[in-house]
């Protein structure tokens, strides 16, 4: 469904993302893991089409993403911040993003209601908190049942039942066989939705295998052990590379 | 298109900035107005406050938002939307509501007060102002990244078109004076919007010859038609030209 090939985008000499070729297919609920500035904002604003690559192509539904718009349409997006302008209403928000979407005339509108947000729809979003603020960017994420959702940290500053509602949502979203991700840092929330792990660094990818193919290799069950093993794995070789090189 | 626009005039017709900004421009204009009986003497007390005041509290208010709204706009290019239907939105959205505070807050009061073709003159300059240095407002924007630089760029842009340049253009004439120069001056004059609008009212007021030599020059070698003909073209190109760059630079942005 998604498949980047040999994407490239440096910003002045630091490469954010480094000869990348990959596919995501249906049904797959891809982590996408890596320490700070490894590029994992850059990818998804790539296949977003927020940042330009360089070199190399990505196509969605077969789809080119250069110069066209057209593909987004089946792609749902959650920002990592999610900022509005201030003396606008979630309600006021909510209609403007369907009636920009005249396409669609079906709503999903289970999150608007189970994460509380109908009783609070005429605050200005400038009151809101950054938590609520996140509710409505994952409300509009949902809103058109996309076949792709890319979410950036969707958990990140939720409270802990808001996290668990957005979660299962998100799981039973991946059962209905859509493509999911997802980044986070938090990896207890993504411990039963994820399928695939895909791990960057400095722009590269390290490995995208799936999360039993992962434990059978690190012989750990729970996904922040994994993880954590591979990390230092990556940290030995990298510094091994490193005195090599010098 | 449509959709953001209003949805954006929604947003900032509630914004306090604007709606301070109008009653302001209102509270000038109601005093200037009553205190002087000639009429043509308040419409350049008028003027003065406008050229004063819209450009630089259009461009900074129009950078300020734009910068402000980077995340609101990324999260709209997610949608099946165009990039440059996104960018001319949010243009157009945010000159709505400054046009409409300049017209409720100079337009409405001079036209109940002194009904006459120059205070339509006024209202058209000054809307005109506001459309260019929004549009270089939106240019800034598209140009840096850092929103901290845009501010500056934004205050180093007005204050050079409403202080520097003049200063410089009077340094030319100064140092030029015994060469024929009036033509070229009626093209420097040109490059910038707030010398256009002031010599756009003026040639409306007949005070032209009065009001130094830019405004005699534009008297004598195009008339008053000729001259607002060319004043109010140059001032549109004010408006399209920097919205025509910022759609080309904003298409190959990065966000």
């Amino acid at each position: 469904m998604i498949k980047l090939t040999e994407v490239t985008k440096s910003f002045g000499k630091f490469k954010a993302l480094d000869n990348i070729s990959l596919t995501l297919g249906k049904g797959q609920a891809i982590s996408l893991l890596g320490p700070n500035g490894s590029g994992k904002t850059t990818l998804i604003k790539s296949i977003l089409g927020l940042v330009i690559p360089e070199a190399g192509t990505i196509t969605v539904h077969g789809l080119q993403v250069n110069n066209n718009w057209a593909y987004r349409s089946h792609i749902g997006y959650m920002p990592q911040i999610g900022r509005y302008p201030d003396n606008m209403t979630i309600v006021q928000v909510l209609n403007m993003i369907k009636e920009l979407r005249s396409d669609k005339r079906v709503y999903d509108e289970e999150l608007i209601d189970s994460l509380g947000l109908r009783k609070i729809q005429d605050k200005t979003m400038r009151s809101l908190s950054g938590g609520t603020r996140q509710k409505v960017s994952a409300c509009l994420a949902f809103l058109f049942s996309p076949d792709v959702f890319i979410l950036d940290e969707p958990t990140a500053g939720l409270d802990p039942l808001s996290s668990e509602i957005l979660q299962s949502k998100i799981a039973q979203e991946r059962n209905k066989g859509k493509l999911i991700l997802i980044t986070s840092h938090v990896l207890s929330d993504l411990e039963d939705i994820t399928s695939h792990i895909l791990y960057l660094q400095d722009g590269k990818m390290m490995f995208h295998k799936t999360v039993e193919d992962l434990q059978n290799i690190t012989g750990e069950l729970k996904l922040s052990k994994i993880v954590a093993s591979l990390m230092q794995e990556a940290d030995v070789h990298k510094s091994f590379q490193h005195e090599h090189d010098s | 298109m449509n959709t953001i626009v209003k949805y954006i005039t929604l947003d900032l017709i509630k914004n306090k900035i604007i709606i301070i900004y109008t009653l302001l421009l209102g509270v000038i204009s109601f005093s200037v107005l009553s205190i002087d009986s000639n009429s043509s003497k308040g419409l350049l007390s008028l003027l003065n406050i406008t050229l004063l005041f819209v450009p630089i509290i259009s461009i900074l208010f129009a950078t300020i938002y734009f910068f402000n709204s980077s995340e609101f706009i990324e999260l709209l290019l997610s949608q099946p939307v165009k990039r440059k239907t996104v960018l001319l939105a949010e243009y157009s959205g945010l000159s709505t509501a400054l046009c409409a505070a300049y017209a409720i807050g100079i337009g409405i009061p001079t036209i109940i007060l002194t009904p006459s073709p120059a205070a339509l003159v006024l209202l058209v300059s000054g809307l005109l102002l506001t459309l260019s240095f929004t549009a270089l407002a939106l240019l800034v924007f598209v140009l840096f990244k850092d929103k901290t630089k845009g501010i500056g760029a934004s205050i180093i842009i007005a204050l050079f078109l409403s202080l520097l340049f003049d200063g410089l253009l009077l340094i030319f004439i100064y140092s030029f004076g015994e060469y024929p120069i009036e033509k070229p001056i009626l093209g420097i004059i040109a490059l910038n919007p707030i010398d256009l609008a002031r010599i756009l009212m003026l040639l409306q007021l007949d005070v032209a010859v009065l009001m130094g030599y830019s405004g005699a020059l534009f008297k004598k070698f195009l008339g008053s038609m000729a001259g607002s003909t060319y004043a109010i073209t140059c001032m549109m190109l004010w408006v399209i030209v920097p919205l025509l760059l910022s759609v080309k630079i904003f298409r190959k942005k990065d966000l």
